[in-house]
């Protein structure tokens, strides 16, 4: 699949380091299982990864672990692959929902927008937004990253149209209110790592209650 | 004066080792494998602020995920130090977390005795360029390199401050992209 707005050296360095917070590997991840451009990106990283570790000093196994490990492998089942799921949701996605979309279980946030927070460890948090055609989320700015990835429909804000695995990379210096395309119900996977600061009173006063 | 690279990002044969334990399970191959790359995963986990003791099983842990999910491993598309590398860091991450690290979905792929070879010997040289430019960076910029992949430094200083090769990276790129459209196309 050709997807227009792919994952940045920064992003795809983290997630190849492994040092991203679980909410933003679970954005990377989906919108790696939908973009050939961002995995190819990513696994380049990776070899660096492979190489910084191919430089460091080796450390002396204990005397049994490679018995122990003989032992294991004749014991263990092998994995059998798994089938592509097929669905709104890529399966990195699924794994935290349960399921595809019906399965998700959303919150209404006002004007039809509905939301699923996802259940991640760290400090950023991953949540699921439902925004139906032609509607707006409210206006708002990022006191740090919010990385949204698209699933289904599309979006336009000032930056872009941003549709089905096209991954947005807000920071700091972006305000941005997201509408809906008039054709599609819009569902996205959004992460931050700071909560989001709102531009009108209303959403400022909401938003101890939502978690966004 | 260059250093030379210590490492197994430069050999061909460890490819070969983990295609003998997909296709044949052949446990002498998998018994080398684990005495190259378990001490080196140790290390690296180490350098990464594991304790000895979890460095350890994480090290274990990989060798046999590797043996239980070597029929995802592909040659065309990841060095054998590169796959490896990835399972370790799960492992490690996996360590500290609640839930197992989100992981893009498995690409298909087929047997294709003839071009893997050639595809395979590509990506090799390729890696081997890529080892070689990192081992010739200035010891300060490469000292940052390893500080990443440790780490010791937030997302937001990646990349920007590691002054990488980026030409380097960039071809190695080119190469996994085309090599992923034509096996997504087959």
């Amino acid at each position: 699949m050709t997807v227009k707005h792919v994952l940045n050296d920064q992003l795809a360095m983290g997630y190849a380091a492994g040092v991203l917070p679980e909410a933003f590997d679970l954005v990377v991840a989906a919108h790696l299982s939908l973009s050939d451009e961002s995995r190819a990106l990513v696994n380049s990283y990776e070899a660096v990864g492979a190489c910084v570790m191919e430089e460091c000093d080796s450390v002396e196994m204990s005397n049994t672990a490679l018995s122990a490990a003989l032992n294991r492998i004749k014991s263990a089942d092998t994995v059998t692959p798994k089938a592509k799921p097929t669905g709104v949701l890529p399966a990195p996605i699924q794994k935290y929902v349960g399921g595809d979309v019906d399965q998700v279980k959303w919150k209404p946030l006002g004007g039809g927008v509905k939301q699923a927070i996802l259940p991640t460890d760290g400090t950023a948090q991953a949540r699921l937004l439902f925004i139906p055609a032609g509607q707006s989320v409210p206006d708002h700015g990022h006191r740090g990253t919010e990385l949204t990835l698209v699933l289904q429909g599309s979006f336009s804000d000032e930056v872009d149209n941003f549709a089905r695995g096209d991954i947005e990379i807000a920071n700091e210096d972006l305000d941005h209110q997201p509408v809906a395309s008039m054709d599609a119900d819009c569902i996205c996977i959004a992460a931050t790592d700071a909560p989001l600061r709102f531009n009108s009173l209303i959403p400022r006063l909401l938003q101890p209650f939502f978690k966004i | 004066m260059a250093r030379s690279v210590k490492s197994s990002c430069s050999e061909t044969d460890w490819s070969a080792k983990i295609v003998l334990v997909r296709d044949k399970r052949d446990e002498a191959a998998f018994a080398d494998l684990f005495a190259h790359f378990a001490p080196r995963i140790k290390g690296f986990l180490i350098k990464s602020g594991t304790s000895h003791t979890l460095a350890e099983e994480c090290a274990q842990e990989t060798l046999v995920t590797l043996w239980n999910k070597a029929h995802l491993f592909d040659p065309t598309r990841a060095s054998a130090a590169t796959w490896i590398f990835t399972i370790a860091r799960n492992k490690k991450i996996d360590a500290f977390r609640k839930s197992a690290r989100p992981e893009p979905e498995d690409l298909p792929w087929g047997p294709e005795p003839e071009p893997e070879q050639a595809d395979a010997l590509v990506l090799q040289q390729e890696t081997q360029k890529l080892a070689q430019a990192i081992a010739d960076l200035p010891e300060k910029q490469r000292d940052i390199v390893h500080k990443a992949y440790f780490g010791e430094l937030s997302h937001a200083e990646l990349a920007e401050k590691t002054g990488l090769p980026l030409g380097t990276i960039k071809s190695r790129i080119r190469l996994a992209l085309g090599r992923l459209r034509q096996t997504l196309s087959e």
